[in-house]
């Protein structure tokens, strides 16, 4: 940036920075301990500190001792009485199922126990504290720093004996919901560029007035909210909608064989795809309305047909817009939460929707946001991309 | 292109319109059902007017609790969209202007609320406004809700700037006219457009919001589009 005085240069960033700062501390810091809680749990480690202690000295087979046993009904009881216990317990119990109950009933339980060594106390109340596996569960539960979410996120886990091994079959979720996102992504992408285009031509190489007019039907179900144009979808695709009784009344689907294109996969392509569309005209608009249209005549004159003219001469012209709208649809379709919630079912579910379940029903904030930080990380990716081909500082809205 | 090739595009055109305006040619009659439900009746498509009815519209009006959410929505648009719309349109200018140090670096963390999956963003500023005492409460809503719409803001004025004259600038400078004055007579007036329609598209982004709203709102913060999530599920 030769040529330009410091102060000229402060001036330019003192008006960005008013911006700079809010965006920081109303977003980026939000997000970025979101990001920092899926490698980062200090709940167990600050309440079982002695504990984990020996417990980093034991081999991980065999009776941890008599030591660990003592030390951990001490630092139970404690967290009982700091009211912390119930956190403590929920995070132990998602490294090894069942181990809630045994860890809020011991502490009340130790109270009425008799004096003397506190393992036999502790296997008196539930034999799972003589298990190897239950030590195990504490020590991992009780890292502050782990990558252990990551490893789930992507269906892995750490095995008894040391090393990574996959989860079992039945626990092998996530990588299929990152395939079926990105799957959901490209295929509603596709749909918005085969749906897209033409109209885009249409609109670009329309006379200024209808141009006016074509161009505002496409921002009128822009402008309007997400929410009425996703109800009106289930309107239109319900068993008993607008779509499935005109293929009743025209004779193509029989009556007891409506089809189910709602609450499902179909449901959630359609919705999208008609969410995401004008994202997809708009920028392949402004780019075709640049190219003459004079070209496509010279080229018939010399002969082409239109397949090959369009393939040789206006095609090649468009791609930056095609490039531009894609990458745009894609990148806001991976992060879509409310229309496959809404229109999905079960098997239209994507990955967000799995994020705010871990959020707000199974409360693992861990596991939430590691699958959060691998759909940001792709987003990151696909914005770098969008940058480079577009420039995000040319980027147009309506 | 030939006429039957020409006859072929022209009817796939009118489909993809009729496709991008079906949900709206369908929502708006079914808004004057006589019925509680989610379909047309044999009267409405009989065209029977007992079949049509105000029902609905009398009730958002006269239920307090759509009212309210109705409240809410606007108090929390308006506010989010003038502070989107001052802090978007003053880095806009700075971004724009030839000097400005780590342009590119500045545009990423700028743009990053509008390319952000939405249920991140949202736990996020749950977890974060939580802390502070922000989250239900209508402040939080409104700074959540102007941080997802300052990069509207940021990117129509940046795109009306472009095609600005920065001839103009000096000249009001060298006519003797200071910052504030060019900004206010000069500056101002030329990238209207794109400050009007940006604050336009933050309004929506308020108005329109429901993740961070499922995340953030009380009972006291609920809007429009939350109301209606309650109806819908």
């Amino acid at each position: 940036m030769a040529g330009h005085s410091g102060r000229v240069r402060v001036r330019a960033a003192s008006l960005v920075a008013p911006l700079a700062v809010f965006i920081g501390v109303t977003f980026a810091v939000p997000l970025g301990l979101m990001l920092l809680r899926s490698v980062h749990d200090p709940v167990v480690a600050d309440a079982m500190p002695a504990t984990l202690a020996l417990l980093a000295e034991w081999d991980g087979q065999g009776d941890p001792g008599e030591a660990v046993y003592a030390a951990a009904a001490g630092e139970l009881a404690a967290a009982s009485d700091a009211g912390t216990l119930g956190q403590v317990a929920s995070r132990v119990n998602r490294v090894q199922g069942g181990l809630r109950s045994v860890m809020v009933r011991t502490p009340r339980r130790l109270r009425d126990a008799p004096d003397g060594p506190r393992r036999a106390a502790l296997a008196d109340i539930d034999p799972d504290w003589t298990d190897p596996a239950t030590w195990r569960a504490i020590r991992t539960a009780g890292e502050r720093w782990t990558l252990r979410h990551y490893l789930h996120a992507v269906d892995l886990d750490r095995g008894a004996a040391g090393g990574v091994v996959r989860q079992p079959p039945e626990a092998r979720i996530y990588v299929r919901l990152f395939a079926r996102t990105f799957g959901v992504a490209g295929a509603v992408t596709a749909l918005c560029l085969l749906l897209g285009y033409p109209i885009a031509y249409l609109i670009a190489n329309a006379p200024a007035a209808r141009a006016r007019w074509l161009l505002a039907l496409v921002l009128v179900p822009f402008w309007t909210s997400l929410l009425v144009r996703t109800t009106s979808w289930i309107v239109l695709l319900q068993t008993q909608g607008v779509v499935n009784d005109l293929l009743v009344a025209a004779g193509l689907v029989a009556d007891g064989e409506r089809l189910a294109l709602v609450h499902n996969m179909t449901g959630t392509l359609v919705a999208m795809t008609h969410v995401l569309l004008p994202f997809m005209v708009l920028p392949l608009y402004s780019v075709m309305r640049g190219i003459p249209a004079r070209q496509m005549a010279a080229a018939a004159s010399l002969g082409a047909g239109f397949v090959h003219a369009f393939r040789r001469v206006y095609w090649p012209q468009t791609v930056p817009g095609v490039g531009a709208g894609s990458l745009l649809v894609f990148i806001l379709a991976i992060g879509y939460y409310i229309t496959p919630a809404l229109v999905g079912g079960q098997s239209g579910q994507l990955i967000s929707n799995l994020i705010a379940y871990h959020m707000q029903t199974s409360l693992n904030w861990g596991l939430a946001g590691a699958l959060g930080g691998i759909l940001l990380a792709s987003v990151g990716v696909l914005y770098l991309a969008y940058d480079r081909v577009v420039g995000v500082d040319r980027m147009k809205l309506g | 292109m030939t006429r039957l090739g020409r006859i072929v595009f022209l009817a796939a055109c009118a489909l993809v319109f009729a496709f991008l305006l079906a949900p709206l040619l369908v929502i708006v009659p079914l808004s004057f059902n006589a019925e509680p439900y989610f379909t047309f009746t044999e009267g409405m498509l009989r065209l029977d007017a007992d079949a049509f009815s105000l029902r609905w519209y009398r009730q958002v009006a006269s239920d307090a609790v759509w009212r309210r959410a109705l409240g809410n929505s606007l108090a929390i648009g308006a506010a989010a969209t003038a502070l989107a719309t001052a802090l978007g349109t003053l880095a806009a200018m700075g971004l724009a202007h030839p000097a400005m140090p780590g342009r590119r670096l500045a545009m990423g963390l700028l743009i990053s609320p509008m390319v952000t999956p939405l249920v991140i963003s949202a736990a996020g500023m749950f977890f974060f406004y939580s802390s502070l005492g922000l989250a239900q409460t209508h402040a939080g809503l409104i700074l959540a809700h102007a941080a997802l719409g300052t990069p509207f803001v940021v990117i129509t004025v940046t795109a009306t700037l472009s095609a600005f004259d920065r001839n103009l600038t000096r000249a009001a400078a060298g006519l003797g006219a200071g910052p504030w004055r060019t900004f206010r007579r000069v500056e101002l007036p030329l990238i209207a457009p794109g400050v009007v329609s940006g604050a336009l598209f933050a309004f929506a982004v308020s108005f329109d919001e429901v993740v961070v709203v499922l995340f953030m709102a009380g009972e006291a913060q609920r809007t429009i589009p939350r109301q209606m999530w309650a109806g819908v599920r």
